[in-house]
């Protein structure tokens, strides 16, 4: 129970099943001071505040679970040294992995617990498989692929059903507090949102080239490479503009030369997609499907083929800002909410055909 | 249900809370002039004769405060402003490493803010003071010591004080000693002018009194600056209009259970053993902490090697058991316990405690309810033991 709207309805709704409920908090910080304060986020005093709140309100038992540690190495820790690798992590996508579903899970499990309940928007019925929740706004089930089937046969999701709206309305309606919290967004341990600042103080500032796609012409200059994501347009300021006067983004980041590599919007598009540790639940390892390249990202239709721990994806129509270290989930559609069957971490990608 | 968490806060006594009904009737601010403020003062004033008497103090040196946090603040800042004031030279405050928060945290607030020189008394494995070497601090560095503070007992792990020897030692060389008694009142024999201390703590709700109301007990010639400011109602110590049904119901409190204390700590300290014997012979590997003879007869307090104590807290919570792991926190994570930690004990040792506190309704069937639940609980905390261990 994070303090917020959803994990505090998905408790209520997980005791009103029958089901005998213990609220945990997860501590994270190692200071709590230097993470994000007030209301939005997570892992202050305030919120552990109001999520033992909401577990009076429900009339569960409440605890706080100090996983600072295991939160620093395998979440703080495993995003600077994807950044400083060149990729772009997804920490939230991390926590559930290792923490939520994981170090949570297992504790959970040998102190004879069945399952770990969260606020996820996602769908998770009786027939086991993970779809999307009901709000496509909402949906979280990008960041909870990569859960094995083990973990989920372990969590319970009692939100995919109802859109953010009914879930705010309905906390109202059970007398608890956190009913009109603002959601948090931004990356929890990062107090003031400023990712890049974060990372220079972690990785130190390392000046390098930033060149040119096309021609490898130097066209200026940056204080960390990991400072870039893949897509990004923005913030580049370079001091040549493009001959065709054209905006450029970041095509590429080469943590080896310490260089980052930009050109024109088409040069970002590419159509097949590598990926590695996959995590698969259908029979099938061959299947035409719907992809998705990142959290909140466009989806395309795309052939998906998982092999000797790789998953490649041939995708229908090219996609821009596919960067290293996010996930590839793959979506078979549905009326009962598309369904996913399986990820991968993305390696690559790449542009086999001609441009159009 | 067995509610084995007495020193967390025990049950008012039925007379107490009778008592607080009563006048909490009745009208009347004790500070005003009229009849109805008369009468109220003068339940008060009782209130605080009943208390002297049985604590071997004058009336006059109780001050009534708003519980155990506030005299201990009261007494520690207090006392430093004012020998600090008196002579510059006085920075250094003397604690044991075992204090409770309410003085631990009080005295580091003092180094960070107020140029004290914190010095902690060290324990020996089970959690007393060493007189010699409090003697060869105060040798040393009597002169520029403005206030002293030692427990009477500890709340964790129950261990009592050499407190006459310690206070005669600081009085020797002039430094005003306070003891936080809280624990200790009711329990064990404590006598104030008997003890030497300069100030001594109580408070309600450990001996069956309300929360929220407490005293400290100061001898009249020890100078302390005020934490409250206003109308001076205590001695211009303290100000705040006095809570007379709550200061009432703490003057029955702590009579009725200082006069009963002998059969109460022979009765429960027997049922004490009793627990400890049972716990041992059921959790084999069970350390049991703290001092065999010098020990307050409600405290059982246990390490469980291989377990979490916040684990076994939430599976004897799950079953009725009511017990803590230590002293309670604010954000609510489990921090190793610095009692522990200064007995002596390693990070994981710390953090596998647990006390049981009986108090005055504890029965054979908590016991019985207690060990029919622990077995099983020590087990799976135990499985879950290795959630720490990295993936
Ligand atoms: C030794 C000791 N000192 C001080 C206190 C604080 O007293 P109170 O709860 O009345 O503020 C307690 C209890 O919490 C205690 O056990």
């Amino acid at each position: 129970m994070s303090g917020g709207v959803d994990s505090a309805v998905a408790a209520a709704r997980a005791k009103d099943a029958g089901h005998d409920v213990t609220g945990v908090h997860l501590a994270l910080a190692r200071n709590p001071q230097t993470y994000r304060t007030g209301a939005r986020g997570c892992c202050t005093l305030e919120d552990s505040r109001d999520a033992r709140r909401a577990a009076d309100v429900i009339g569960i038992p409440f605890y706080v679970w100090d996983m600072a540690d295991e939160f620093h190495a395998s979440v703080v820790d495993d995003f600077v040294d994807e950044y400083a690798a060149g990729r772009t992590p997804n920490p939230c996508l991390r926590c559930n992995e290792k923490i939520k579903f994981a170090a949570v899970l297992d504790r959970a499990v040998a102190l004879g617990f069945d399952a770990v309940v969260t606020g996820h928007h996602a769908r998770l019925g009786a027939d086991g498989l993970l779809r999307r929740s009901v709000d496509l706004a909402k949906d979280q089930s990008y960041v909870l692929a990569v859960l094995t089937r083990a973990q989920l046969d372990r969590a319970v999701f009692p939100l995919g059903d109802s859109t953010k709206e009914r879930v705010r309305a309905e906390a109202a309606e059970r007398g608890l507090a956190v009913a009109d919290k603002p959601d948090s967004h931004d990356i929890c341990f990062i107090a003031d949102g400023d990712t890049r600042g974060f990372l220079e103080g972690r990785l130190g500032s390392a000046p390098g080239d930033i060149v040119d796609g096309r021609t490898g012409a130097r066209l200026g200059t940056h204080n960390g490479a990991y400072g870039y994501t893949i897509g990004q347009r923005k913030g580049l300021n370079l001091r040549v503009p493009a001959e065709d006067g054209r905006p450029r983004y970041v095509l590429s980041i080469t943590p080896v030369t310490n260089t980052v590599t930009v050109g024109p919007r088409e040069d970002l598009e590419v159509d097949t997609v590598t990926a590695t540790r996959p995590i698969w639940h259908e029979a099938s390892a061959s299947v035409r499907c719907d992809v998705q390249l990142r959290a909140h990202g466009e989806v395309v239709p795309a052939s998906v083929t998982v092999a000797a721990g790789e998953l490649t994806a041939r995708l229908e129509t090219p996609a821009r800002g596919v960067a290293a270290g996010q996930a590839i989930v793959a979506y078979r559609p549905d009326p009962g909410g598309d369904i996913v069957l399986g990820s991968a971490t993305i390696t690559a990608g790449t542009r086999e055909s001609a441009h159009a | 249900m067995a509610y084995l968490d007495h020193a967390a806060t025990t049950p008012m006594l039925p007379a107490a809370l009778d008592a607080y009904a009563t006048a909490a009737r009745a009208i009347g601010n004790p500070s005003s002039l009229h009849a109805a403020g008369r009468s109220a003062r003068r339940m008060v004033e009782e209130s605080r004769e009943r208390i002297a008497a049985v604590i071997g103090a004058r009336p006059s040196e109780v001050i009534f405060t708003g519980g155990g946090t506030e005299a201990d603040n009261l007494a520690t800042k207090g006392v430093f402003w004012a020998r600090r004031d008196a002579d510059p030279g006085r920075r250094r405050v003397v604690v044991s490493a075992v204090e409770h928060h309410a003085v631990l945290d009080a005295v580091g607030w003092l180094g960070r803010h107020e140029g004290a020189e914190v010095t902690y008394l060290p324990v020996d494995g089970t959690g007393r003071v060493d007189p010699a070497g409090f003697a060869e601090l105060v040798r040393a560095h009597g002169d520029e010591t403005a206030v002293v503070s030692v427990q009477w007992a500890n709340n964790e792990v129950g261990t009592v004080q050499p407190i006459a020897e310690l206070a005669a030692l600081a009085a020797g060389a002039g430094i005003p000693f306070h003891t936080d008694a809280v624990q200790a009142v009711g329990q064990v024999p404590v006598d104030f002018a008997g003890s030497g201390v300069a100030a001594l703590t109580l408070t309600g709700h450990k001996l069956g009194g309300p929360v929220g109301v407490g005293a400290l007990v100061l001898g009249r010639d020890v100078a302390c600056t005020p934490l409250l400011h206003g109308g001076g109602q205590e001695r211009d110590v303290r100000s705040g209009t006095l809570d007379t049904p709550g200061v009432v119901a703490f003057a029955v409190a702590v009579e009725t259970t200082v006069r009963a204390r002998e059969q109460y700590a022979e009765r429960v300290a027997a049922l004490r053993d009793e627990l400890v014997r049972r716990v041992l012979a059921a959790v084999p590997d069970a350390i049991h902490n703290g001092d065999a003879e010098h020990r307050l007869p409600g405290n059982a307090h246990f390490s469980f090697p291989g377990c979490e104590g916040d684990a076994l807290l939430l599976l004897l919570d799950a079953k009725g058991i009511y017990c803590s792991t230590g002293s309670a926190c604010s954000a609510g994570v489990a921090q190793p316990s610095h009692v522990l930690l200064a007995m002596g004990a390693d990070d994981a040792r710390a953090r596998s405690s647990l006390r049981f506190s009986l108090g005055h309704d504890s029965t054979e069937a908590d016991l019985d309810a207690l060990l029919a639940a622990l077995p099983g609980a020590v087990e799976r905390a135990r499985r879950a033991g290795a959630w720490k261990t990295p993936r």
